[in-house]
């Protein structure tokens, strides 16, 4: 059968040859419903080179792909940017089949592979800053360790003015169109919010300094070709003012009352704690753990200032959907959070004490004492609920007038 | 002697094992490693590591 598959043209000497993943809708507990793409680059020049691969059952597509441009055996070298399997899933069967002249990772992404593939010895490692000549062009590396596994690196092709960017300013987002100014702004916003709260926020400091770094090598970056997602050549200072801002975490006036709840209790205190911080003219995000999946509340997080969690007492704990969803939002580390913590209980009512130390553990600053009430709330407790939203409505009023 | 946290990767600096990939001896404090002395696993600097 002749093979479906096309590469499509990025720039003068590169094309995009990766894989479509319409139907994936899970990515180690971050919920994609909109699919993804695996981005490899073939860069075409004297020496034929494959930038990353693809997650392993998808190499059939990508070397489709290849071969609507070239014979993949002609390719030479082999540059693995990031060691995770969704780029390198087919990497060692690519290796037997290209058998490239050398195939090269970052210090740390040589170390990775070995451990993720083992004797892959023939793996060299490449340095912050150094270069590799195609013939008629030539490779920069510069690692970014930490955005966001210690191997990554971008790789920069000054011929094109094209940086690989591997999962920076990616976005997990099947599409057909190749190019994010093929898609509707306010999409791509909301996609590379939610794959950034969900994946590179906990190193926000080190986007920071990576972003500074890229401008200080004094490079004319015209693309930049990520390995999630539609690639960027036009107004590239939009998506880096959006990671700045993200990075940044700067507090705004907007609450997440995050909640799980048995009976509705806890849920009648979540609803007069938002009326009320609406009513201070807060915005403000409701969303209830019974039915929300973890990745949407993150990404209601990245730009909120204040983050109020809710649970019953469920034999002494807190409710599992409360426990995984704060499993998950400590470890992303959202920084700047002003919060407090309320909920019913039966008997015993241990699970407001826990959450506030779920909160403090986050580093979030508790600003208003905790509502608990045993079974559901009357009318005074309803009173305290909304004074606990007016007493953070307050808050970041006062933050957000000096920021 | 304390073993220090990274606070970018959660690297853990045990004095006793020291780093030996960066030249640093077992039995070494933290506070002796030289100052541009750096997280092994993801290059963040001293000032981002905290006491276990």
């Amino acid at each position: 059968m002749k093979d479906i598959y096309s590469a499509v043209k990025v720039s003068d000497h590169v094309y995009w040859v990766g894989a479509i993943d319409w139907t994936i809708r899970d990515f180690h507990g971050y919920t994609t419903p909109h699919g993804s793409t695996y981005n490899a680059y073939l860069v075409m020049a004297d020496e034929i080179t494959l930038i990353d691969t693809v997650k392993a059952p998808f190499m059939d597509e990508m070397l489709s792909r290849i071969k609507s441009i070239v014979d993949p055996a002609q390719i030479k070298y082999i540059i693995s940017n990031h060691s995770e399997m969704d780029h390198s899933g087919c990497l060692p069967q690519v290796i037997d089949l290209v058998k490239p002249k050398k195939v090269f990772a970052s210090v740390m992404g040589t170390k990775t592979l070995n451990e993720l593939f083992h004797d892959q010895s023939e793996i060299t490692a490449v340095k912050d800053g150094e270069t590799l000549s195609l013939g008629n062009m030539e490779l920069t590396f510069m690692e970014t360790r930490m955005i966001h596994w210690p191997d990554s690196m971008f790789t920069y092709l000054a011929k094109d003015q094209l940086l690989f960017s591997q999962d920076a300013f990616g976005m997990h987002w099947a599409t057909q169109e190749r190019f994010a100014d093929e898609l509707p702004a306010a999409n791509l916003e909301y996609e590379a919010a939610t794959y950034y709260a969900n994946i590179v926020l906990p190193y926000s400091p080190i986007v920071l300094k990576a972003l500074d770094k890229v401008l200080a090598t004094g490079w004319d970056i015209k693309i930049f070709a990520p390995d999630h997602g539609p690639i960027w050549r036009k107004d590239l200072g939009w998506i880096i003012e959006l990671y700045k801002k993200w990075a940044s975490q700067k507090p705004t006036a907007k609450a997440v009352v995050v909640y799980a709840t048995m009976w509705h209790s806890t849920e009648k205190m979540a609803r007069a704690i938002s009326e009320a911080l609406a009513t201070a003219g807060i915005k403000v995000k409701l969303l209830s753990m019974n039915e929300t999946h973890r990745s949407e509340v993150v990404y209601e997080v990245l730009n909120a200032g204040a983050l109020i969690v809710g649970s019953p007492t469920l034999n002494n704990n807190i409710l599992p959907q409360m426990a995984d969803v704060m499993t998950y939002l400590k470890g992303l580390k959202p920084a700047n959070l002003i919060g407090a913590a309320f909920g019913s209980y039966g008997w015993s009512g241990e699970s407001v004490k826990d959450l506030e130390v779920w909160l403090k553990e986050m580093k979030v600053e508790i600003a208003a004492e905790a509502v608990s009430v045993k079974n559901v709330p009357d009318s005074d407790v309803l009173e305290k609920c909304a004074e606990l939203g007016k007493k953070i409505a307050a808050e970041l009023i006062r933050k957000t007038a000096n920021s | 002697m304390k073993k220090y946290v990274c606070g970018v990767c959660g690297y853990v600096y045990d004095p006793a094992k020291g780093d030996s990939d960066n030249g640093v001896a077992k039995g070494t404090d933290f506070k002796d490693l030289p100052a541009d002395w750096c997280c092994p696993i993801c290059g963040a600097d001293k000032s981002e590591f905290s006491p276990e």
